[in-house]
């Protein structure tokens, strides 16, 4: 249910930069949200398709940068994915982890006409 | 045209939490945002919690529930302020939910404020309500490999409390392979084990609330 709120915040971002751009119509709207977030594209995409409706992004094309989970090793620096269930470093075996890529959340650009 | 934007997409609820953790502050008022899983103990925290503090610091409480009443009765049956928010199928606060709730507290007259969060791991985490400190409440019966499936929630807490810790005789529950868990992903955390039922533990919680609960006050003077 995040996704409700998240959509907003998405919306109100978007439709604040078009019309301080006083743009016609947003054509798209550029989001990075990293895998940590849990955050589900589908269910952004299905609040948005409605919230839209009658604005400026009516007929925006959202898309998803998922930037995946990265971690770096407090131990030894070494940066890594991390499997499932395993978050310990693959060079020094450390689970002294931090996490580097994963929980971006932010509208990255829109583009107008 | 492109317009370049890099705004976070909680900037609107980061900016009302602000607005929120300054009214709080006015007062001298320690927040404390209590998360975990339904079920994990969340509600017998805050009533052991203002039975502890009654004679020594004024408690009130905002509990956040999907629906019902139900916890906001058992806080007031103990005398505590309470508001009781409904999310009506959102599954965390957010911070205007928080301000709303603010509005209809006695402020003035308050030392602790205890926010109960909706039942969830994933997203109370990613919300900010205006609080000085996030404390993550996990159960023993939840199993040790939490910490791995929902890592955001370990580390933005201050405080991890393991609950239910009269159980673990009974449960596969591996304390150690969970603390080193919690601590590899935020090593300034502080981890307590308690049990909210029989109130093993709980006076070492109890000393960390008192503790904040002072550094609030002093730097509010």
């Amino acid at each position: 249910m995040h996704e409700l709120s998240i959509t907003q915040s998405i919306m109100s971002i978007a439709l604040e930069q078009a019309s301080a751009a006083k743009a016609n119509r947003i054509t798209k709207i550029n989001v990075t949200i990293g895998e940590l977030t849990g955050i589900v594209d589908e269910c952004v995409q299905f609040y948005f398709d409605e919230l839209s409706k009658g604005t400026l992004a009516a007929e925006a094309k959202l898309t998803f940068d998922r930037p995946p989970t990265r971690l770096q090793c407090r131990n030894c620096s070494r940066i890594f994915s991390p499997n499932d269930l395993c978050w310990t470093c693959p060079d020094c075996q450390s689970q002294k982890v931090e996490i580097i890529s994963g929980r971006e959340c932010y509208v990255s650009s829109i583009e107008v006409d | 045209m492109k317009i370049p934007v890099l705004r976070n997409i909680l900037s609107a609820n980061d900016a009302i939490a602000r607005r929120n953790r300054e009214r709080l502050e006015e007062h001298g008022i320690l927040a404390i945002n209590i998360m975990s899983s339904p079920g994990a103990g969340k509600t017998s925290l805050i009533l052991q919690t203002i039975n502890h503090f009654k004679s020594k610091a004024r408690v009130a409480v905002i509990e956040g529930d999907v629906a019902s009443q139900i916890d906001a009765d058992k806080v007031s049956q103990q005398g505590a302020p309470v508001v009781q928010i409904n999310t009506d199928g959102g599954c965390h606060l957010e911070a205007n939910m928080t301000a709303s709730a603010l509005d209809n507290l006695p402020l003035e007259q308050m030392d602790l404020l205890l926010i109960e969060n909706v039942g969830n791991l994933i997203c109370p985490a990613g919300f900010a309500l205006g609080e000085d400190k996030k404390v993550t409440l996990l159960s023993t019966p939840e199993g040790d490999d939490k910490p791995y499936k929902y890592p955001t929630i370990f580390v933005e807490s201050d405080v991890v409390l393991v609950n239910k810790i009269d159980l673990l005789p009974y449960l596969d529950f591996n304390l150690e392979a969970f603390k080193k868990a919690v601590t590899g992903l935020n090593d300034k955390v502080k981890i307590l084990q308690v049990s909210c039922k029989t109130g093993e533990g709980l006076e070492a919680w109890f000393s960390w609330v008192e503790r904040e609960i002072g550094k609030k006050k002093k730097r509010h003077r």
